[in-house]
């Protein structure tokens, strides 16, 4: 039996988690960090992702990639609002989001797919075995494209996507697991750039979404905005200078916004810190848990339309509600827990761990796919209707929203006109009355005989599986022959991009590889230089001359490795300078030791023996 | 109702014209799955949503007793327990969920339950009503009028004031009727099933098998009307 690890892709962050014992068990990376930021950076020496992209962000921001969950199934009109926002440029082709790094364009699911490599590696690293299945969450509310484009990016990392799971009902499974409870469950999951409410009936180990609502253009990442216009409006007002011109600063200004943001859950002020550029200082303020509140709460009211949409659909007054279950890391902030259990009159449930919880889940979900698991089982919902365009550009709906998936419906299609070779479909997905209102998911014509008006009776089968993806089937049934459509995507990628993709995506598996071991290389050598400079400068006079010449010989020899391209001399070069830097390290440890023990008496040393 | 099946329950029963296995070819008769290679079979394209769910063609259903059994089947075909079965396997298990999803949402609603046995029985799709019933007709043109008014005057102005509540007064009123024209529908309901318990073969109750379809298609398009205004009655005063 292959082993199927689950992935959270999340806006911000990332995880891997898989079963261990019966057990969801999340993968930490080399440095123990179990989530790894959702960020990539095209370096000159190849692209980097995770905690050292997280450093390019104000270093190179034009080249560095981050919420690109945003951007996915989407285009490039559907973020015109917010293009300001992003250091990187942003272009479209064919219906799909093209990000410009250097002199390529990826598309949002190459990106993903990066990301997704890195879990997989580490998966890989950690398990000691190779990786090539994975569920993977995406939000609840996300329509038929954005699936499709995730769905895209784990092929693209040589990925098998046995499953998409909406993220708050994977959470309820882990939850689900742990508390053993039976009942009604809301699940308010504020991630980093979307928001979901999913509720759920627990019985006899049957997770049943009863309903789901959400935006997914609501998230923390529009909280920390808030902050960081407030604070580019105080530089402007106090310095002159407005930072947009800045990219760099941009990007620090964001991520002290949202530090600030983080901070702001536990204390009632904190201090927000902004280098200027140009040495023409620094700028910095107090913030109040309040004035985060005061600048926030009308986002975080906008979830609370969502979560009565699907009370309401759901048959249920908020007393119904057994348990809240908090999701996501932006649920920290006291604001929301103060909404949340304003809205549903009762506390919500705070003892899973926000951030790895919905990574535990897709684990689960895995394991049941496996046959691990028996006993559970995840009965989910597609949140969107589904629809056809039909005379007068109505759309016409043919499986409500909130409807258990797998769900099918069948169409009947002829003709109007004798002859006629072929009927053309536009299939759509929302709520709204008229076509334009909805999203467009795909086109596709159906090839009819030619006969008289009216005599052709073509089936079509529409059916959402249960990843909440749509399939399209037709049938003549005078003939009762069945035949292939070619579904033309809106907003995606077709078969054959995605197949180069993943071509090109092997292709520069084998540099890649090199590329990352010599950035990491690099980016050890820089450590090791700068610490060993610094403890130089420090107690170099505690060492002989010759000692302290060999130690800036070695160093000078790193310096010269590091500007090359091969990592084994960089390794060997940080080997000898270790070794040259042994007797500065004996002595400065000898001497901090001397001076702790200076001015005190021996009694007192000696006590402690 | 001769071909309707007997309910019983616990086994996975279903009566239906006797095919061969897919995989095995040896006979299966409506199982979901075959009794000697253990494979599950595609849910049978005449069956119908009752058949599925293991329920007699009976209108007052247990929902708890429902809900039981649809989880029971979910387990049974859901795609989650197929992911390492063959292809074939793979597809049935699709198709088979979806079918019975379409079945446990159908039944579940006692409204549309009614309406898909009505289409079953009787053949015929709902129809939609374009004038209001002959019992509302007055009622219903006096509060197209009061609408059309509210729609022209200043909504914020004394008059506009009246019109709003005027027209709340007709919108309890007209749920009023809706929740009567449901309490009907229950008794049909009883009324349909006692008939069918009774399974006599007699010119009278087929009569009586016609008068309650006919009866029950009548409540049912009444029904969708009243709704239909309502919504729209909500829509326009908010």
């Amino acid at each position: 039996m292959t082993r199927i690890v689950g992935i959270d892709l999340g806006t911000t962050n990332s995880l891997v988690a898989y079963m261990k014992g019966g057990v969801p068990t999340v993968i930490p990376g080399r440095e123990g960090r179990a989530m790894v930021p959702s960020v990539v950076a095209m370096t000159d020496n190849g692209l980097i992702v995770g905690d050292s992209a997280k450093e390019h962000l104000t270093r190179n921001p034009a080249r560095t990639v981050y919420s690109v969950k945003r951007f996915m199934g989407k285009g490039l009109a559907d973020v015109q609002s917010e293009l300001a926002y992003f250091p990187y440029s942003l272009t479209e082709q064919g219906g799909v989001i093209r990000i410009k790094l250097g002199e390529k364009s990826y598309s949002p699911p190459q990106i993903s797919a990066m990301i997704l490599k890195e879990l997989k590696q580490r998966a890989e690293a950690h398990l000691g075995e190779s990786i090539t299945k994975a569920v993977i969450t995406v939000p609840a509310y996300f329509n038929d494209s954005q699936r499709q484009a995730t769905k895209d990016a784990g092929m693209i990392a040589g990925l098998e996507v046995v499953r998409i799971i909406n993220e708050p009902t994977a959470a309820s499974l882990a939850y689900g697991l742990q508390e053993k409870t039976q009942g009604t469950i809301a699940v308010y999951d504020l991630g980093g750039g979307t928001f979901d409410i999913s509720i759920l009936k627990l019985k006899d180990g049957i997770f049943e979404v009863l309903a789901t609502n959400g935006d997914t253009h609501l998230g923390g990442d529009d909280l920390d905005r808030r902050v960081a216009d407030l604070m580019l409006s105080d530089i402007r007002t106090a310095f002159g200078i407005d930072l947009h011109a800045y990219p760099d600063h941009m990007q620090a200004v964001r991520l002290e916004a949202e530090r600030a943001k983080i901070r702001l859950s536990d204390s009632q002020k904190t201090e927000v810190v902004i280098d200027l550029p140009d040495a023409i200082g620094r700028f910095s303020r107090e913030l109040t848990r309040d004035q985060l509140e005061s600048l926030t709460a009308d986002i975080i009211e906008r979830t609370l339309a969502p979560c009565r949409f699907a009370l309401k659909d759901a048959g249920l007054a908020p007393a119904g509600i057994d348990e809240v279950v908090l999701v996501g890391g932006s649920t920290r902030m006291p604001l929301v827990r103060q909404r949340v259990q304003a809205l549903f009159g009762k506390q919500p449930h705070c003892h899973l761990n926000p951030d790895e919880v919905v990574a535990l889940g897709a684990a689960v979900q895995a394991d049941i796919l496996t046959g691990g698991t028996t006993d559970m089982l995840l009965l989910d919902v597609t949140p969107l209707s589904l629809g056809i365009e039909t005379m007068g550009g109505v759309m016409s709906s043919l499986i409500r929203r909130n409807t258990t998936i797998p769900a099918s419906a069948k169409e009947m299609f002829t003709t109007y006109v004798d002859g006629q070779t072929g009927v053309d479909i536009h299939i759509l997905q929302g709520e709204r009355e008229l076509a334009k209102d909805n999203r467009s998911l795909a086109r596709f014509r159906l090839k009819v005989p030619p006969l008289p008006a009216g005599v052709p009776r073509i089936e079509v089968t529409f059916l959402i599986d249960a990843n909440g993806i749509l399939n399209v089937k037709a049938s003549d049934m005078r003939t009762g022959q069945s035949q292939s459509i070619e579904v033309k995507p809106s907003y995606g990628l077709s078969d054959n991009e995605v197949e180069r993709m993943i071509e090109d995506s092997f292709k520069f598996a084998q540099e890649d590889v090199g590329a990352r071991k010599l950035i990491e290389a690099r980016l050890d050598a820089g450590a090791l230089i700068a610490t060993t400079e610094k403890s130089l400068a420090e107690g170099g006079t505690l060492i002989s001359e010759k000692d302290a010449a060999d130690v800036r010989h070695a160093l000078s020899a790193l310096n010269a490795a590091k500007e090359g391209h091969d990592p084994k001399v960089i390794r060997a070069r940080m080997a000898e300078l270790e070794q040259a830097a042994k007797p500065l390290s004996v002595a400065m440890l000898d001497d901090s030791l001397k001076r702790s023990l200076q001015g005190k008496k021996v009694s007192e040393v000696t006590k402690g023996r | 109702m001769d071909h309707s099946p007997t309910h019983t329950t616990g086994r996975r029963e279903l009566q239906m014209a006797r095919s061969m296995c897919w995989h095995c070819q040896s006979e299966v008769s409506g199982e979901y799955f075959c009794e000697r290679c253990v494979k599950v079979q595609p849910v049978s394209k005449e069956a119908d949503y009752f058949t599925c769910l293991g329920f007699p063609r009976r209108l007052t259903i247990d929902l708890q007793k429902l809900e039981a059994k649809f989880y029971e089947l979910s387990r049974a075909f859901h795609p989650d327990f197929y992911q390492t079965k063959s292809e074939t396997e793979q597809a049935i298990s699709l198709s088979n969920a979806a079918t019975l999803n379409t079945a446990y949402r159908t039944l579940r609603d006692p409204i549309q339950r009614a309406e898909y046995l009505l289409a079953i029985e009787a053949g015929a799709v709902k129809e939609i009503r374009s004038s209001p019933p002959a019992d509302l007709f007055e009622e219903i043109l006096e509060l197209q009028e009061t609408l059309e008014e509210f729609r022209a005057s200043d909504q914020s102005s004394d008059s506009g004031h009246r019109l709003r509540t005027q027209l709340q007064q007709e919108q309890h009123t007209l749920e009023q009727r809706k929740r009567e024209m449901e309490t009907q529908l229950e008794r049909l309901f009883v009324e349909w099933d006692a008939l069918q318990d009774r399974g006599e073969a007699t010119s009278e109750s087929r009569a009586e098998r016609d008068r309650l379809l006919k009866h029950m298609r009548e409540i049912l398009s009444n029904r969708t009307y009243v709704k239909n205004i309502v919504n729209d009655l909500v829509a326009t005063i908010g």
